[in-house]
């Protein structure tokens, strides 16, 4: 797969645009994936999907066969994605400033659902999951998504954010501890 | 052994531990270490179900229908760089156009003949010069709206290399008496200047900037429209006298 996809970069690098469209197809959806687990939000993913194309194009003199083209859009989808998302978060301070009452966001979602409403409560799992992953920050997200979901090891996620192997390791320590303190008491539920 | 840290548990549990034998032993050992690995997994697990919305196999296609019209462009700027002798050639147009106009006397009709065959190449230079600066504006006004800063490297580089050919223009227009022409390429100038004195990278509130220039003069259309007349000139027959001059 890898070895086609290197074909196609090498003639879309050409200007045969037919082999970027090859390109765009075959990836599509798992950047879609990758933006909305980073994003929580479709409309935002749809936007990283559509400019991580275009910034791919843009440089595919500066991509190096090191990687695979996947991981290398991984990259930009990934970078691109974080400038949402903390441009996102500075937004939501602004609108909350003035509040200095802590809150937990996952507070407001009820959780007291009777056990044979499995549908329901499934659903309220997955509510909670994304309110969980709204709690981390805009870097550890990224490390997070990368690693838990798209299986990069953590040395191809510092290299890809350029945050390092060590900085990376602890982005994704803090999301795994934010993580387990926030759904802990839902999944004792489950068990 | 003493017990594993959460930190080394999350590195076993991602397979990336360099001490997964002997974490392993001891999990088998130790209850509580065992129960603490138990509840990141079920957390991490957990996680796995927050839902992604589905997308089919023809989503692919539906991304690239988005975006092709925008790659096409770049390509065909791409392209457009490697004539990057036709400014210079256009230039020698009119520079030998004017040079015609100043140096030659009229003697009968082949001169009259020879003014109107010189126009019409000067035509073919201003129909490319106008849609070559119109890429450039369209590329700007066409940017996504992006976080951070946005590389206009190559808007800017075009755009100075269109400069002093709209310079030559509008001044062999205005001496010509082509006022709307004229009118046009000065318009054009001063954007054309801001472009090229921006910086590289240019942050949304610059592009902003810019693509109000380009939008309050009405500039991509005029362009668009002057463009297209003079298109239409380059086909048109020529004119037995005294047309169009420009």
């Amino acid at each position: 797969m890898e070895v086609e996809a290197g074909s196609a970069v090498e003639r879309a690098r050409a200007g045969d645009s037919d082999a970027f469209r090859l390109l765009v197809e075959q990836h599509s959806r798992a950047i879609f994936r990758l933006a909305f687990r980073m994003t929580g939000n479709e409309q935002d993913a749809e936007d990283v999907v559509q400019e991580t194309f275009l910034r791919a194009y843009k440089q595919l003199d500066r991509y190096e066969a090191r990687s695979s083209f996947s991981t290398w859009l991984f990259r930009i989808a990934s970078n691109y994605s974080l400038d949402l998302i903390r441009m996102r978060k500075r937004h939501e301070d602004k609108r909350e400033r003035g509040s200095d009452e802590e809150r937990d966001i996952l507070q407001t979602i009820p959780m007291d659902t009777p056990g044979p409403e499995r549908m329901a409560y499934g659903t309220q799992v997955r509510d909670r999951v994304n309110a969980a992953l709204d709690e981390l920050s805009p870097q550890e997200r990224t490390a997070f998504v990368l690693r838990h979901f798209e299986g990069l090891s953590i040395e191809e996620i510092g290299a890809s954010l350029g945050t390092g192997t060590n900085a990376t390791k602890h982005s994704i320590f803090r999301a795994v501890q934010k993580l387990r303190k926030n759904l802990e008491p839902v999944v004792g539920h489950a068990r | 052994m003493n017990h594993i840290s959460e930190e080394q548990l999350v590195l076993l549990y991602y397979g990336e531990s360099d001490e997964a034998a002997s974490i392993d032993q001891h999990l088998v050992e130790c209850e509580e270490c065992r129960k603490e690995f138990r509840a990141l997994q079920l957390v991490l697990n957990t996680v796995d179900s927050a839902p992604v919305p589905e997308r089919g196999a023809e989503y692919g296609r539906a991304v690239w229908q988005r975006i092709e019209k925008r790659i096409g462009k770049r390509k065909q700027r791409r392209f457009a760089q490697w004539w990057i002798w036709a400014p210079a050639m256009a230039a020698l147009l009119v520079t030998a156009f004017l040079a015609g106009r100043l140096t030659h006397k009229p003697v009968g009709t082949d001169v009259a003949k020879n003014q109107q065959i010189r126009e019409r190449i000067l035509m073919v230079a201003v129909g490319d010069h106008l849609e070559r600066s119109q890429m450039v504006l369209a590329e700007l006004s066409n940017a996504p709206d992006h976080i951070g800063k946005l590389d206009i490297t190559d808007e800017r580089q075009m755009a100075s290399e269109l400069l002093d050919d709209n310079r030559l223009y509008r001044q062999t227009a205005r001496s010509t008496g082509n006022t709307a022409v004229a009118n046009v390429l000065d318009d054009l100038e001063r954007v054309l200047i801001e472009i090229a004195h921006s910086p590289t990278e240019v942050s949304s509130g610059q592009l902003d900037d810019l693509r109000q220039q380009i939008e309050s003069r009405g500039l991509l259309f005029k362009v668009r429209v002057m463009g297209t007349e003079v298109r239409q000139q380059e086909v048109a027959p020529a004119p037995k006298k005294d047309g169009k001059k420009l």
